[in-house]
């Protein structure tokens, strides 16, 4: 007690606070500090400078420009088709996540390693690739608008193509470990209960992968929004048919009308920022829904 | 209903897991089947449920060979170790499951399917989890709402996969004496598998002891712990002091002293261990009868139910190790007549010693 009570006031003034708000984690300060300061940087200042530049128009000015037929048309072209690539890749890309968790076959490793050269491939190699196949003299456009009469190279098909092309990794890559992960016993358990297998497909294993399948979606369709390189050559950039909305912006920028390219730009911004927000918001409902975030 | 399986044979590669199995269950018994990991118990429970094939034989439910029936026609309910459930289904939503997945037809009404989950959920004494999530309960909570989610779509058995594996000590212990009132409520024909004796023994109307493939033995747990069979099946429900000798004229021999021992069937003269269960052993003082065998005293535990002395052999059982168990009063009574000090010599006299042959008897011991 004594010893104690002599040893007291040499005792540091710093010891007090820092016990006080003492966590096992530590460096909460230096971490947030440096995800915002990141963030700022990288993110937020570049896209800041969008509006600040777009806001340099007159209201009139910039609804004119960002109301242009032609920019309605490719909007309606690079968010439908965008939206139409995220819709069949999360169809299929689940089918080939299923393929590659649930069997065994030859050259498994090999398709496996496949599935990300869309992300490797520079997306204009993948343009001129596509192009050559499905264009009308192409191995598969030939017969396509030969036999079927169905032209996909510089239509608004082709731009749908190129753009599945490029977001299938997105979906297989996101719901692949959440497949891997879930329970063989809990179809056993479905099928012990008397469901048949599009019953215990739909209730048990849907459910678990809803949420993986939405972030792929939302990740392949962010991507296909903002693709460029890939799809300017199947495209064929014909106005109000076949011209999508970055395309629209690089020949603004060509003509020097700065302005106007971050007008569209801005535009293009704050409606992806929405969908992404509206998607995030219905993964979240999703999780909750099925217990997992509690 | 009755489960009789035939000549099940079953290989995993070249790993030979069920060899030639024939068993017969018998209508509203509760059987263990029985066994250390890897010899085969969990596989054969799956292939009477349907989620396995075998390679060979047939499984016959209610005198109906149903070896290629869908696990799904198969009316069995299944309880997993990890308890399988619906992580993403409340409680009320996991138990109903069964009854929503019937195609329409025979399909109850949703009042009715509710009225019969709260009915369920009473029966395993959780009907206030109804609206929960399975993340928000214990162990053992989540291991009776997967039973009640089982018995949901009646079935004809119930076959349970090490349900008490994965739960801690106390808890395995209350939930094994709640199924044994459970299935005496119930009478349905259940068949439940696991690696502890104990768990087998207590709650079984019948246990099925299988080794590497095979049956060892079948029988009421009384009878097969009374009269094990098999030297594993003795090994592997307690304890074992062995006694390695000759057999001859119905006296286990070993080197200077001699057993006698149960009836056997051990040939005259052939190489054969004695078999006793620790409580089987008496401690005698005078170590100059040729009867039993000598020992030194090792340790003295005296805590718990039970009190163990450990000795090590001497002379002729040189370097083998004996475990003795007493109540505390015999204990207390030796040490008073004898003294137990430690490095103290006694001598050894099994009450009890059953033979097996050499070959067979090497298994048991490990």
């Amino acid at each position: 007690m004594s010893l104690s009570s002599a040893l007291e006031p040499v005792k540091p003034a710093y010891r007090k606070i820092a016990k006080r708000n003492y966590s096992v984690l530590p460096g909460f300060s230096l971490s947030l500090g440096y995800t915002l300061f990141y963030l700022c940087l990288i993110v937020i200042l570049p896209i800041s400078a969008v509006f600040i530049r777009a806001s340099e128009l007159s209201w009139p000015e910039f609804w004119e420009i960002v109301t242009a037929p032609r920019v309605m048309a490719s909007y309606k072209l690079t968010f439908g088709a965008s939206l139409a690539a995220a819709a069949i890749n999360a169809v299929f890309g689940l089918m080939l996540a299923w393929a590659l968790v649930r069997y065994t076959f030859p050259g498994k490793r090999v398709v496996d390693a496949l599935i990300d050269l869309p992300f490797a491939l520079p997306t204009a190699v993948a343009g001129i690739a596509l192009t050559a196949l499905y264009a009308q003299n192409g191995w598969i456009g030939q017969y396509l608008e030969g036999v079927f009469g169905i032209k996909v190279a510089y239509t608004p098909l082709g731009v749908l193509v190129a753009l599945i092309f490029i977001g299938v990794p997105f979906v297989v890559r996101t719901v692949q470990p959440v497949l891997e992960d879930l329970e063989t016993e809990l179809e056993e358990a479905a099928a012990s209960l008397g469901a048949r297998r599009w019953q215990s497909f739909y209730y048990v294993v849907l459910p678990v992968l809803t949420p993986a399948l939405l972030t792929g979606f939302a990740l392949a369709f962010a991507r296909a929004v903002g693709e460029y390189g890939s799809v300017i050559f199947i495209a064929g950039n014909m106005p109000m048919v076949s011209e999508i909305t970055p395309l629209i912006i690089i020949t603004k920028l060509e003509q020097f009308d700065y302005l106007g390219a971050t007008a569209v730009a801005a535009v293009m911004l704050v409606v992806s920022f929405l969908l992404l927000l509206l998607i995030n918001g219905l993964q979240a409902w999703t999780a909750k829904r099925t217990g997992r975030s509690r | 209903m009755s489960i009789e399986v035939r000549n099940i044979n079953k290989k995993f590669g070249s790993f030979v897991a069920l060899d030639n199995i024939s068993l017969e269950f018998e209508t509203g018994k509760l059987v263990a089947l029985l066994g250390p990991s890897g010899c085969g118990k969990t596989t054969l429970l799956r292939i009477i449920a349907g989620l396995e094939q075998a390679d060979s034989g047939d499984v016959v439910l209610d005198g109906q060979n149903s070896s290629t029936t869908h696990v799904r026609e198969r009316q069995v309910g299944f309880v997993f170790q990890h308890y399988a459930l619906f992580k993403h289904m409340t409680v009320f939503d996991n138990v109903a499951f069964g009854m929503r997945m019937k195609p329409r037809k025979e399909r109850l009404p949703e009042p009715m399917i509710s009225k019969k989950v709260h009915e369920l959920l009473q029966l395993v004494q959780l009907d206030w989890l109804a609206d929960r999530f399975p993340s928000q309960l214990s162990g053992g909570q989540r291991q009776r709402i997967a039973l009640a989610r089982a018995l949901a779509v009646e079935p004809r058995v119930l076959l349970l996969d090490e349900p008490f594996g994965a739960l801690d000590a106390k808890v395995r212990k209350e939930l094994r004496r709640w199924l044994r009132k459970l299935h005496d409520e119930l009478h349905i024909t259940s068949i439940f598998v696991t690696h502890d004796q104990e768990e087998a023994l207590e709650v079984a109307d019948q246990v099925v002891l299988m080794d590497h493939g095979h049956v060892e033995q079948v029988g009421a747990p009384d009878e097969v712990y009374n009269r094990p069979a098999t030297p594993f099946v003795y090994g592997f429900l307690g304890s074992v002091n062995a006694f390695h000798g000759r057999s001859e004229a119905g006296k286990l021999i070993i080197g200077d002293q001699h057993l006698t021992h149960e009836e056997s069937t051990v040939q005259h003269g052939e190489d054969a261990y004695g078999f006793s269960r620790p409580h089987e052993l008496q401690i005698l003082p005078d170590i100059e009868d040729a009867v039993g065998v000598l020992a030194t005293v090792v340790r003295v535990l005296s805590f718990g139910v039970n009190s163990r002395v450990e000795l090590d052999g001497v002379g002729a059982v040189d370097g083998q190790h004996f475990e003795v168990e007493l109540t505390p009063d015999q204990l207390e009574d030796i040490k008073q007549r004898i003294g137990l000090e430690r490095g103290q010599f006694v001598r050894l006299l099994p009450s009890r010693l059953k033979l097996f042959s050499r070959d067979s008897a090497q298994q048991g011991i490990k």
